[in-house]
């Protein structure tokens, strides 16, 4: 094997302030919280302050959300399409910039916010605002809620915006967004070319903090619609908290996702989508393939392949354009990866990772796989949320489907076969909102996309997405 | 001498058959002037999951049934339910005229639904246009056991609220309305000679204050639906206990139940499944 050169994507793009503060009613204001500092996960650097939005700040974004809001949803739909579509040529004129400061706050690789996250942003704008007067086509009405409250994590900060925010506002809602406190920095970048569109004020409003401010936008009582996307554990705490209040609420949850791989599968795609499945962004998918379910007849074969495979991957610098695998976004993330590993050795199944240096500094896991995996196995129930495989085995289709389903989560799945009955039936079978068929990780705004039992309800994107802003 | 007549002994209705309450309780169910008219079964935690056991145990075989299976048999209740018109009337009460008027309503709308078995997916479904080369499906799935508080509307409510969550393939445990249950029994024996697998509708008669919270907090259950829960407190702690296996949840309601029913109480409980795969050569 030959070395690869570094090639680092250039910082120069990014003109990092060393404050950032809340984004209301169209202006940067001093949040009254205290401020906290968001690092390069990759490095440990601070690259900039966040102002913390109190409870009476979210009041106040609130406020400038419900006043935009009659704004706002009085405007033609053809008016808020045209205001969608200039924010969508702007991330695209901004591409670089936005991708360089998502990989420098969140550690992905470069390549990754390159060439999935930011066109997937452009391309959510860009399909929600052609929807903004074509509503009455879509089945769903067109009464937009008010005021949407909208919570995201931190694994794909700018995207899952553009997933709560396009479809809010082409259906004629106002919002408040609170990125994750590890991945503020895009969101206000964001909130800067909200500006540069002249959307009016009020309509898009961003405040950021941790999990109290969160707390604050779902439970405030001026909030009509909630969106959150994060952990289940979180999820069960919003369903309760909004019981009883009348608010829409639409959550993205965890996943404990199945690639199951038959022994007629296309070894090399599927070893390909194996390593899309649970490497792409660190493993920090909620969909990602984190339990892979191999045919038995062919596990050595397969495994063999997949240790060969991990061997190429890349580790580092997460701004150097050969990255494969970047850093984990947090001490605190790295820590679970960690105990949830660990866990997995004590409980008997083998740990196994290729020759990977990790760097002196930062937050770093090296791809993991895990053999003789039992179900009962907490590796194979949790949700670990990063670089980490659990690989089970089976015998008969039906025994695939079985393992697969035995979860509480119910996102996504996998299915390698080269036989396209078996593919629908299987996709038939499987308990999950998203099966991917020979391919893995695959996102589209066009696609709907959301969970089964505990992996949440409502889903995002394409025609259904309209149908959690909209007062069906 | 005259006749003694052969009165009717009401029972649950759970996995096909009518068994008494385990815990072998029953209430007085009286007419709106207060004449005695049943004992009817006051069902019990233990009934509630027996019902909830067999609901999950019809469930692959009904969801796995054709639409248009489906539809056929959601018909042949309504022809079933029209056999039954001068009973279901008597037990629905009040003015004989407008009892009769319900149990037609109850008829006609099954029928409705019936049609939608095989039509909702392309209503609700979508072909995806993906920016690249793949093939993108969404079809609506049924959610899985849905545990139904019908409306105190004892014939018209109930048809109206369990009709829309069966005929996607979910199946259900229903409590009946608390006052006037005895409609919802006769419905029972009307689904158990239709051809609706037993196990597919479940009904419960009892307290809804003894028997909802319980089947909010089951963790075997997939979806709620509130609408008969009059009692705000109720209607809350029931939905803060649907949060914990995260349940979907449709809150209480008032409906006209003569109005157009649309398809919201359909898409309430099904699922959007998206099927990707490349294509190429």
């Amino acid at each position: 094997m030959f070395e690869y050169a570094p090639a680092p994507e250039s910082r120069d793009v990014v003109d990092l302030k060393s404050s950032y503060g809340l984004f209301i009613n169209g202006e940067f204001v001093d949040g009254s919280g205290p401020s906290f500092k968001t690092v390069n996960p990759a490095t440990e650097e601070t690259l900039a302050e966040v102002a913390t939005a109190s409870s009476d700040d979210v009041d106040r974004a609130v406020q400038a959300a419900r006043k935009a809001f009659g704004v706002w949803s009085a405007l033609p739909g053809a008016e808020r399409a045209k205001y969608l579509f200039r924010i969508a040529r702007l991330i695209q004129e901004r591409a670089r910039e936005l991708a360089v400061l998502e990989s420098l706050d969140n550690g992905k690789p470069i390549r990754e916010s390159r060439d999935v996250d930011v066109p997937l942003v452009a391309a959510h704008f860009f399909y929600y605002a052609g929807w903004a007067d074509k509503l009455r086509y879509a089945g769903f009405g067109t009464k937009p809620l008010g005021v949407a409250g909208q919570v995201i994590p931190w694994n794909f900060p700018l995207l899952m915006l553009a997933w709560k925010i396009a479809p809010a506002l082409a259906c004629g809602n106002t919002v408040v967004l609170k990125p994750a406190e590890t991945t503020p920095l895009t969101a206000l970048l964001f909130a800067e070319i909200c500006r540069q569109a002249d959307l009016p004020p009020g309509v898009v409003n961003i405040v950021t903090g941790a999990g109290e401010t969160g707390a604050a936008v779902v439970a405030h009582p001026d909030v009509n619609k909630v969106a959150f996307t994060g952990s289940t554990e979180v999820g069960r705490v919003i369903a309760r908290s909004v019981a009883g209040t009348g608010k829409k609420l639409t959550l993205e949850l965890g996943g404990k996702a199945a690639n199951i791989v038959f022994d007629d599968a296309a070894l090399d795609q599927a070893v390909e989508g194996i390593v899309n499945g649970i490497f792409f962004n660190q493993g920090h998918v909620c969909c990602a393939g984190s339990r892979l379910l191999v045919q038995e007849s062919i596990q050595e074969e397969l495994l063999a392949a997949l240790k060969r495979r991990l061997d190429t991957l890349r580790l580092g610098d997460p701004l150097d354009k050969n990255t494969d695998i970047g850093a984990i976004n947090s001490a605190e993330q790295l820590a679970k990866i960690r105990r949830l590993s660990d866990l997995g050795e004590s409980e008997g199944a083998e740990r196994w990772s290729p020759a990977c240096e990790l760097p002196g500094r930062g937050f770093w896991f090296p791809p993991t796989l895990f053999t003789g995996v039992a179900q009962s196995h907490s590796i194979a129930r949790e949700e670990i949320f990063g670089p980490v495989l659990s690989v089970l085995t089976f015998r008969t289709p039906a025994e695939a489907v079985e393992k697969a389903n035995n979860t509480p989560y119910g996102l996504s799945a996998g299915v390698w076969t080269e036989k396209g009955s078996r593919i629908l039936w299987m996709a038939d079978k499987l308990r999950a909102g998203v099966v991917w068929a020979n391919t893995f990780n695959k996102f589209d705004p066009t696609s709907p996309f959301g969970g089964y039992k505990e992996s949440g309800y409502g889903r995002e994107g394409g025609l259904a997405g309209l149908e959690a802003y909209l007062d069906v | 001498m005259s006749r003694l007549s052969v009165k009717k002994t009401y029972k649950l209705y759970i996995g096909g058959a009518f068994p008494r309450s385990e815990s072998g309780r029953s209430y007085p169910v009286t007419s709106a002037k207060g004449e005695f008219l049943a004992n009817a079964s006051r069902a019990s935690r233990k009934d509630a999951r027996d019902a909830v056991v067999a609901a999950r145990k019809a469930f692959p075989g009904w969801s796995g049934a054709t639409p248009y299976n489906r539809g056929q048999i959601l018909y042949r209740v309504a022809e079933m339910l029209e056999g039954r018109r001068a009973q279901l009337a008597e037990e629905v009460g009040g003015g004989k005229r407008a009892a009769l008027e319900q149990v037609d309503a109850a008829v006609d709308r099954l029928v409705w639904y019936a049609g939608w078995s095989d039509k909702i997916a392309s209503v609700h479904g979508a072909a995806n246009p993906v920016a690249g080369p793949y093939f993108n499906l969404s079809t609506p799935e049924p959610t899985g056991v849905v545990a139904v508080v019908a409306p105190a509307d004892p014939l018209l409510g109930l048809v109206s609220v369990v009709a829309p969550v069966i005929v996607t393939g979910n199946t259900c445990v229903v409590v009946a309305s608390e006052p006037a249950p005895l409609a919802a029994i006769t419905l029972a024996e009307v689904l158990a000679t239709s051809d609706l697998p037993g196990g597919v509708v479940n009904v419960l008669t009892g307290r809804q204050a003894e028997l909802a919270p319980w089947l909010a907090a089951h963790m075997d259950v997939n979806a709620i639906d509130l609408t008969g829960v009059a009692d705000a407190d109720l209607a809350l702690s029931c939905e803060q206990a649907a949060a914990e296996n995260l349940k979907r949840v449709l809150r209480p309601v008032q409906e006209d139940w003569a109005a157009d029913p649309g398809i919201g109480r359909m898409t309430r409980f099904l699922e959007t499944k998206t099927v990707w795969h490349p294509i190429g050569i």
